[in-house]
């Protein structure tokens, strides 16, 4: 019978060590998939590579030279220059910072909003959320890029009018997921408790209904910054997003239509960088899908 | 069922009213005066006046939308302000065009996206497991404007095997009867300009697939492991049924609904998406039609170009949904 002590103290022992909690439970799971793991080093790298832009970039994003127009990759220009003589990997670097940053803040404006209108809409129901639920509705009855283009064209093609475009065609989608979460916790019975000791609906909603919908908001919020990226890459490439002379990735593989037979190199860079970036995304969001919620796993 | 289907086409109108009224509203909001784009920079004000008047734009927003909607049912979709040309008259030539490049698009995505998630499923861990997934992971990634311009650049530039751009040969014209080409050059026999039509769809329609090809894959893949788990696919293979048999009739008969729903949600995504595709490579269809109204302030093309556009979405889906009652018998619709 002695024997059982030590077991007994085994586990204690494993316990004090390995503290759980649903987020370090979710970030367990997350490192073992492998590719969720190179999903996360692809968008860390290009984040560093955005915030060290001006230390990393070898020249600036607009320092032109005409006799080096056009040329190849070498050891003076690793990716080779543009039509203005314009080094192709600085403008890269720089360009990492306009789309992440598009990528990010238009996801966390449309969250923002999708969420208050989905809380409002399923916590109060009624003909509150008949009215946004339908709003909703129509929204994704268009073409998601249709619906962008027709913003921006009325709002004035800019990169932040761009950004808001795409924030407006993703609320629809945070606001049913929040919306779904709300109606099925709000039957919850810690709910009712709250309720009965007379909390206010503002405080129930902010501190008990928000935080627990918030995992299938991360989830839909990484792969929604690899779709905004693309479609902020896309709009740029359209001539309705970034300006020129801003390094933004979509809009350099516009430029680089005119000289694919000469100069290549001007497309296939950005191009490859739009596609790392989204890739890592895309890889990363399903791995914390997989992580931090198994039942929406496809 | 035709209860059911009435009763979804009921619930269509709202919706459908409701898309209008956005366009209507978003149109109305764009910069700039038409009539002052389509007199120039020169003219007077009584001369912008006076167009407002002709072009109805003077009249109160709820009167021009009624106007509007009365058109639409009568089918008319207004005249464009460029062109001087019904809508409805001038649009289907461009649409045509997108829904062959669309079509052409989703049966490549279809045939293949389903077949390589099929193949995954029942060799699943393969080296073709892992190859196809990984290829599908890159393809959901993949902005396609730069596929596009990577197929123009190495396959038609490089190695001048297709043509870079344009729905067919500019000296020798197809004689468009429905501006479906490959329809009309088959009506005329015409099969040494079929082949030239096919050529010019291959490139913007692999780049159009790639990223319905990818979601078809991976949807395919996971409801086929699914579906394979189950008991009566064991009784199938332990009564010595092929193995070709097995995957292909019984289990991808019940995996395919999962999967139908993605190929209409993908069918719909494309006529947006091929607004992309059309830009790089010069197709002239609904998506750069559009486009180019935008910049033309061309208020009538923009918003019936969206609106028939959005009205083909939504009746995509909607018969989607009646397909499955047509593949699963288990779903009853009352």
């Amino acid at each position: 019978m002695s024997e059982l002590t030590p077991k007994v103290d085994g586990i204690a022992e494993a316990k004090i060590d390995k503290t759980t909690g649903p987020w370090l439970d979710a970030w367990r799971n997350f490192r073992k998939s492998k590719i969720a793991v190179v999903g996360m080093a692809i968008v860390l790298f290009f984040i560093l590579v955005a915030i060290l832009a001006p230390w990393l970039a070898p020249e600036g994003i607009n320092d032109q030279s005409h006799a080096d127009r056009l040329q190849p990759p070498s050891s003076a220009h690793w990716l080779g220059t543009d039509d203005f003589g314009r080094d192709i990997l600085s403008r890269i670097i720089y360009g990492a910072r306009i789309s992440l940053s598009v990528g990010f803040l238009s996801v966390v404006l449309s969250v923002i909003v999708g969420s208050m209108l989905g809380i409002v809409a399923g916590y109060y129901g009624r003909w509150v959320d008949t009215i946004i639920s339908r709003v909703f509705d129509i929204m994704l009855a268009f073409p998601s890029i249709l619906l962008a283009i027709a913003i921006v064209a009325v709002l004035g093609p800019s990169l932040q009018n761009a950004l808001i475009a795409i924030a407006i065609i993703n609320v629809p989608n945070f606001g049913r997921l929040i919306r779904s979460k709300v109606l099925s916790i709000k039957e919850e019975e810690y709910i009712s408790a709250a309720k009965a000791i007379g909390m206010k609906d503002a405080r129930i909603l902010f501190s008990h209904i928000l935080p627990n919908s918030m995992a299938p908001v991360i989830v839909q919020g990484t792969l929604a910054v690899a779709t905004a990226i693309l479609e902020a890459a896309a709009l740029g490439f359209l001539g309705l997003g970034a300006e020129p002379p801003m390094p933004e990735w979509g809009k350099m593989l516009a430029d680089s239509k005119d000289y694919l037979q000469s100069a290549p190199w001007t497309m296939i860079f950005p191009g490859l960088s739009i596609m790392l970036t989204v890739l890592g995304f895309n890889l990363m969001g399903d791995g914390l899908r997989d992580a931090l919620d198994p039942k929406m796993k496809s | 069922m035709v209860g059911y289907v009435g009763r979804r086409l009921l619930q269509l109108i709202p919706v459908l009213l409701g898309m209008a009224f956005i366009v209507f509203m978003m149109i109305r909001a764009i910069p700039g005066n038409p009539a002052q784009v389509i007199l120039g920079q020169q003219a007077t004000p009584e001369a912008v006046a006076a167009m407002n008047e002709k072009l109805g734009l003077d009249k109160p927003w709820y009167s021009q939308f009624f106007n509007y909607l009365g058109g639409i049912l009568k089918g008319d979709l207004g005249q464009s302000m460029r062109t001087r040309l019904p809508v409805a008259d001038e649009i289907w030539p461009h649409l045509a065009a997108t829904l062959e490049l669309a079509i052409f698009a989703i049966i490549i995505a279809v045939v293949i996206g389903m077949n390589a998630g099929i193949i995954s499923a029942w060799f699943q861990n393969s080296w073709f497991d892992y190859t196809a997934m990984i290829l599908a992971l890159v393809g959901v990634s993949m902005p396609i404007f730069w596929l596009g311009l990577l197929g123009q650049w190495g396959i038609a530039i490089e190695l001048g095997w297709l043509p870079t751009s344009g729905r067919e040969e500019v000296r020798d014209p197809v004689n468009a009867i429905t501006h479906l080409y490959v329809i009309d050059t088959i009506i005329q026999g015409r099969f040494d300009q079929l082949g030239q039509v096919l050529r010019h769809l291959v490139l913007p329609g692999i780049a159009l697939a790639t990223i319905p090809m990818a979601i078809i894959a991976r949807m395919t893949r996971s409801s086929m492991l699914e579906v394979m788990r189950s008991d009566y696919i064991r009784t199938a293979r332990a009564k010595g049924q092929k193995m070709f048999w097995v995957v292909y009739k019984h289990a991808l008969k019940n995996a395919i609904i999962p999967v139908l729903t993605v190929i209409g949600l993908q069918m719909g995504m494309l006529l947006g998406g091929a607004i992309l595709t059309e830009t790089i490579f010069a197709w002239p269809g609904i998506g750069r039609y559009i486009y180019e109204a935008i910049n033309f302030r061309d208020y009538p093309v923009i918003q019936s170009g969206i609106l028939v556009v959005a009205f083909i979405f939504v009746m995509i889906n909607l018969v989607v949904d009646l397909l499955y009652g047509l593949i699963d018998a288990r779903i009853k619709y009352d």
